[in-house]
């Protein structure tokens, strides 16, 4: 009967109204037509805007000159340049902040995060303090406090703070310091840096694969920071070992010679690295605290020290859990580096908006921010993702 | 089968533990001088605590200056400039609003802080949570604007999504004569607006005048900051919704068209919406319309918040067993009956403790909306430095504006932190 009754209605015909493969599709197509019938009306708006404001539209203002000046650059850059390069020396500067800002905030938040699990109260204490002092508080805000704070409590390049016999200048504006005078083997000395890094990376291999075989442990990680360092130290001995440096100097009313830590960079970067390591704090301690408590448990009774302990056992395992929101702070870093245009370091986003006030052209220059934004953030998605992949539980 | 008691020995007097081991000194040998390498730690730290502590009252109190006339009297000393705070606060709080209605933004800070402190009490959330936020949302407006007009055309809406919602959610439940109401408000708000524009109906609206009006321009300081992040997430709550529903349909154009705004808004830093909303938003309106600075950076704030609220209730669609949904679709309930009465319910009380989270976030990221140039709370404090006669005292402001951002996000987050516990009770053992 039961069986009867349902092939019954199972054949009868369903009203297209009521089909929900039919409704589907007619939702569909209605919410779509919206959403561009929306978009043709603001389109047609904005053309018509822009016809009247006689604003020209299309990206040939790239080649054009840009004719502003930008502080701090990393490659060489003068207002006669285009807009093109211009907008290349921002997005520079925003990696450059980015990537440093990453590997710093990585360190300090793993240390803080371990500290706050320390068996000792007080650091234990005082890393949740820091943790929620930093975390609480806008970045916008550390950012200019620690801005105004260089630029008004450090003094005048000409009473500038003389560290290291007269050769390393802090004042308001940057920290100067001496660097060799470029020479053709600094090339060479960047190839035996590769060279040492392959070297320490084979080494590291070696042991691992002896200490599994045999059992003997051999310091590999001291050794290869060693061969790291010394590569391109020996490069440098056997190319005569110059040594011309150019000095910092005062001259008139700045700094000439030498190299600079400008204070935009360096309050930004420092805000930055505080504000997101409370983050990376709170994420490297939930990983920890993820674990079971065997783990340490019989870490312990192996007679592994704590350091050990944290280093071979815990660690490993807790980057499972702390890698896919690791990988989401990561691209916070990035975005959030946007700020500077608050305290003025030249970025992506500082860059594009002179441009903006210049042309007018406003939708090619947040078309190219959103374009650059996008591209990083995916690489960054992608490379941790294949990362998470690499230290994923193997599972037969 | 030994038993102790009976192999001779008398039983031993119970001792109390060795006296190192227990009360305070006990306490200190376990948790700060374990070890030689922990003994070293608790001093150096003791010492830099003590030093940091030792020099902030030395700044902070012992040389400070509570009252001063400007600038230059206050540097006199050595310390801290608390007059500088004392002269600016009511600028800091209440920005260019005018001076001698300062009271209205201080009541429109209580009005609001009243409607969050109210909404935290588990005992609310019900219709009541509906009445709270109509009430404070009015009185806080009210103040602010000091006269508030409602366009017919906002009945109109607020008819039709009433009556459709009610359509959908009460059908096969309602009595004909609640359907008929459904039905009735639906088509009167529908054909309405539909009136509204083409251009057939007037515009009329019903108009409250209470004080003399204040224009957003004048708007500034703790309750900027307030509307931004409360009201920036209130209406990105709804869209976020819809957009993760969406992300977890299966018709493809709306799963393709959500994911697509949701990865696009994610993928770029807050600054550019908002540098695009306060350049763009007045291209792409009809030639001549303008629209309000305070709304763009609202807009924009409702765009960003509504992309990442769309990710955390997706985590908490996730979470639900499938059993839910095939059982509300067996149980003969439509989409829109099983979304609201059965998936949405069992999924926001999963989001709630992230939620909050996001709403510490947006309440420090409305911060930095002082790019397009609104006087938000960091904003008033920022141009409180620019007075010539107060010169040279950044940190004191910076300090007491990071000390009023801390107690309203820290309080915050212990909130989420309760709640989270409170939430589980249940599936805790």
């Amino acid at each position: 009967m039961a069986v009867e009754a349902v092939r019954a209605t199972s054949d009868t015909k369903v009203a297209p109204w009521n089909d929900p493969v039919i409704r589907g599709w007619v939702f569909q197509i209605v919410v779509v037509g919206l959403v561009a019938a929306l978009a043709w009306y603001l389109v047609s708006n904005t053309l018509e805007n822009l016809a009247r404001q006689k604003i020209a539209t299309g990206f040939d203002f790239l080649g054009r000159e840009a004719g502003f000046a930008i502080g701090d650059t990393m490659i060489a850059y003068s207002p006669a340049d285009t807009y093109a390069r211009a907008i290349w020396v921002g997005i520079l500067n925003t990696l450059r902040v980015a990537v440093i800002g990453i590997i710093l905030t990585t360190f300090l938040g793993t240390i803080i995060g371990i500290g706050r699990l320390s068996p000792n109260w007080l650091l234990a204490r005082i890393c949740a303090i820091y943790v929620e002092i930093f975390r609480n508080v806008p970045l916008l805000l550390w950012l200019f406090l620690i801005y105004k704070l260089v630029s008004e409590a450090f003094p005048g390049p000409r009473q500038a703070i003389r560290m290291m016999g007269d050769t390393v200048f802090l004042s308001n504006r940057g920290l100067y310091f001496p660097v060799p005078i470029a020479a053709p083997i600094h090339k060479w000395m960047g190839v035996g840096l590769i060279v040492g890094i392959v070297g320490a990376w084979a080494l590291h291999r070696w042991a691992t694969a002896r200490q599994a075989r045999t059992g003997e442990p051999f310091p590999s990680i001291l050794a290869g920071f060693g061969i790291v360092l010394a590569a391109p130290f020996l490069v440098w001995l056997l190319g005569g070992a110059p040594s011309a440096m150019s000095w910092p100097a005062l001259k008139g009313f700045n700094f000439e010679g030498g190299t600079v830590i400008q204070p935009e960079f360096a309050a930004l970067l420092l805000g930055l690295v505080l504000y997101t390591s409370a983050f990376v704090a709170e994420i490297v301690r939930s990983g920890i605290l993820a674990l079971h408590k065997g783990q340490s448990e019989a870490a312990a009774a192996i007679g592994l020290s704590r350091g050990q302990s944290m280093r071979l056992v815990l660690l490993p395992q807790a980057l499972r859990v702390i890698v896919p929101p690791m990988t989401s702070t990561y691209l916070n870093i990035t975005k959030n580096s946007s700020l500077a245009i608050a305290i003025g370091y030249p970025d992506l986003v500082a860059s594009i908006n002179v441009t903006i006030n210049q042309t007018g052209q406003a939708i090619e220059n947040i078309l190219i921010i959103m374009a650059a934004y996008l591209t990083v953030s995916l690489s960054i998605s992608a490379f941790m993702n294949w990362y998470n992949k690499q230290i994923a539980l193997k599972e037969r | 089968m030994t038993d102790l008691a009976q192999s001779g020995d008398a039983p031993r007097p119970k001792m109390s533990p060795p006296a190192d081991q227990t009360g305070i000194v006990g306490w200190l040998k376990r948790n700060l001088f374990s070890s030689w390498g922990n003994s070293l730690t608790t001093i150096v730290l003791i010492a830099c605590v003590v030093w940091i502590i030792d020099w902030f009252i030395d700044w902070g109190l012992v040389n400070a200056t509570f009252v001063a006339a400007n600038g230059p009297e206050c540097g006199k000393n050595a310390g801290a400039c608390w007059a500088l705070i004392g002269e600016k606060y009511r600028y800091i709080f209440f920005g260019s609003f005018p001076y001698e209605q300062h009271w209205r933004p201080l009541f429109a800070c209580i009005a609001m802080l009243a409607m969050l402190l109210a909404s935290a009490d588990r005992r609310m959330w019900n219709w009541r949570l509906l009445v709270i936020w109509s009430v404070g949302s009015f009185v806080t407006f009210l103040l602010m604007f000091g006269e508030l007009r409602f366009p017919l055309t906002i009945f109109l809406i607020v008819g039709l999504v009433v009556g459709g919602v009610g359509m959908g959610l009460r059908a096969g439940i309602a009595s004909p004569r609640e359907m008929l109401t459904y039905r009735v408000l639906a088509i009167v708000g529908g054909v309405g607006l539909a009136g509204r524009i083409a251009g057939v109906i007037p515009a009329w609206g019903l108009e409250i005048n209470a004080f003399s009006y204040v224009e957003t321009g004048l708007w500034g300081g703790l309750p900027v900051t307030m509307i931004l992040a409360t009201y920036g997430l209130v209406f990105a709550f709804p869209y976020g919704i819809l957009l993760a529903l969406g992300r977890r349909s299966n018709l493809p154009l709306i799963k393709g068209l959500c994911v697509g705004f949701i990865e696009l808004i994610r993928g770029v830093p807050l600054i550019s919406l908002l540098i695009m909303a306060s350049v763009m938003l007045p291209l792409f309106l009809p030639t001549g319309s303008n629209i309000d600075k305070f709304l763009r950076a609202l807009v924009a704030v409702i765009f960003f918040a509504g992309a990442y609220i769309a990710e955390i209730i997706r985590g908490g669609l996730q979470s639900l067993p499938k059993g839910q949904f095939e059982a509300a679709d067996a149980m003969g309930l439509n989409y829109v009956q099983s979304t609201t009465l059965i998936v949405l319910p069992q999924a926001l009380r999963v989001v709630i403790p992230p939620l909050i989270n996001t709403f510490i976030g947006f309440f420090k990221d409305t911060s930095l909306v002082l790019i397009i140039g609104i006087f938000d709370f960091l904003n008033t404090a920022n141009q409180a430095l620019v007075d010539p006669n107060w010169a040279g005292f950044p940190g004191e402001v910076y300090l007491f504006a990071a000390a009023i951002y801390f107690i309203f996000c820290y309080s915050m987050s212990r909130y989420s932190k309760y709640l989270e516990i409170e939430l589980n009770k249940g599936t805790r053992r």
